[in-house]
């Protein structure tokens, strides 16, 4: 074998394979939507929906609740896209165009891009791992969902098809 | 909270450029630890430390993979497609500097458990970017960034 150790062979072999795995694994779950249990939909017979702003807001839901002050941007009519970004996140563009066509295909509904870096707080608050993290809120700024990794078009179709 | 703060489109590059670098590192980082010990492994490691941190601190343009594309592949595959900001990829070629470097530190202080250790994870990060177009550099970012600046955020 010359100059090749046998532990070199063995990490080479073992990396490439751990590596795959992660790899193969990343590529199956990345992007895939979650719904947050706790959350709470909005009550179809209400049909005032004053009544619905003020339970939701005494607390009464166990979901996280987001505003447009927290946002920095207004909320959506009928529901809102949060996508949280980083400058060093390749899948972060791509997630953008995504997003932006189906807040454009769908009436009533924001798409909000939040820099992680300049928001730390928010970030800790909520839990945000890594980017793009993508949220669906719906009319009362509640999370449904949440996607972690590039979304897949026809998931965030249907997350907001559940709350609009 | 603009998007051009988060992605400048002005500076982008064929996403086929970073994945081949990333393709020639896997194979440099590979011989390196085989035949950590060696001169061979010594030579490859400070080649590949430089050019981590031409693409690093210099830029992409200058890291000689990046420039092997740009010359010698490029001009025989199918134009571009898919772009990418520079930022993501020359953040990978700054972590991936520090593990070499400090692989090379492990090497001329003879404590080659740490140069193992350093170039294992180097090469488990360039084979995920060039198989998986996957930047693992990139990912841990946000968790450093939340880890290492706790109370002065803005």
């Amino acid at each position: 074998m010359g100059i090749v150790t046998m532990l070199g062979l063995v990490l080479v072999v073992s990396v490439l394979m751990v590596a795959t795995a992660f790899g193969l694994w990343r590529k199956k779950t990345d992007g895939q939507m979650k719904s947050i249990a706790k959350y709470a939909p909005i009550p179809v017979a209400d049909d005032d929906p004053e009544v619905d702003v003020v339970t939701a807001s005494a607390g009464d839901h166990g979901g996280e609740r987001l505003t447009a002050q927290m946002l920095g941007s207004a909320l959506g009519e009928r529901a809102t896209i949060v996508q949280f970004s980083t400058a060093f996140c390749q899948p972060c563009r791509a997630t953008r165009r995504i997003l932006d066509e189906v807040a454009t295909m769908i009436e009533g509904t924001n798409h909000v891009e939040i820099d992680a870096e300049a928001h730390l707080d928010l970030v800790r608050q909520l839990d945000i791992r890594r980017t793009p993290t993508v949220l669906v809120l719906d009319s009362r700024g509640m999370i449904t969902k949440k996607a972690v990794g590039l979304p897949r078009k026809a998931d965030i179709i249907a997350a907001l098809g559940e709350v609009v | 909270m603009s998007s051009s703060v988060i992605c400048d489109p002005q500076v982008e590059v064929d996403v086929r450029g970073p994945r081949f670098a990333a393709g020639i590192t896997v194979v440099v980082l590979a011989v390196s630890l085989l035949t950590i010990g060696t001169a061979v492994a010594a030579v490859l490691l400070t080649i590949q430390t430089i050019v981590f941190g031409l693409g690093a601190f210099v830029g992409l343009k200058a890291q000689p993979y990046g420039i092997i594309f740009r010359k010698v592949v490029q001009p025989r595959i199918a134009p571009a497609s898919e772009f990418e900001a520079i930022a993501p990829p020359r953040f990978a070629a700054l972590v991936g500097f520090i593990f070499t470097a400090v692989a090379l530190i492990g090497l001329a202080t003879g404590v080659t458990a740490i140069a193992y250790i350093a170039v294992a994870f180097a090469l488990a990060a360039a084979f995920l970017n060039s198989a998986f177009g996957f930047c693992l550099g990139c990912e841990m970012f946000l968790l450093g960034k939340r880890a290492f600046s706790r109370s002065v955020s803005v």
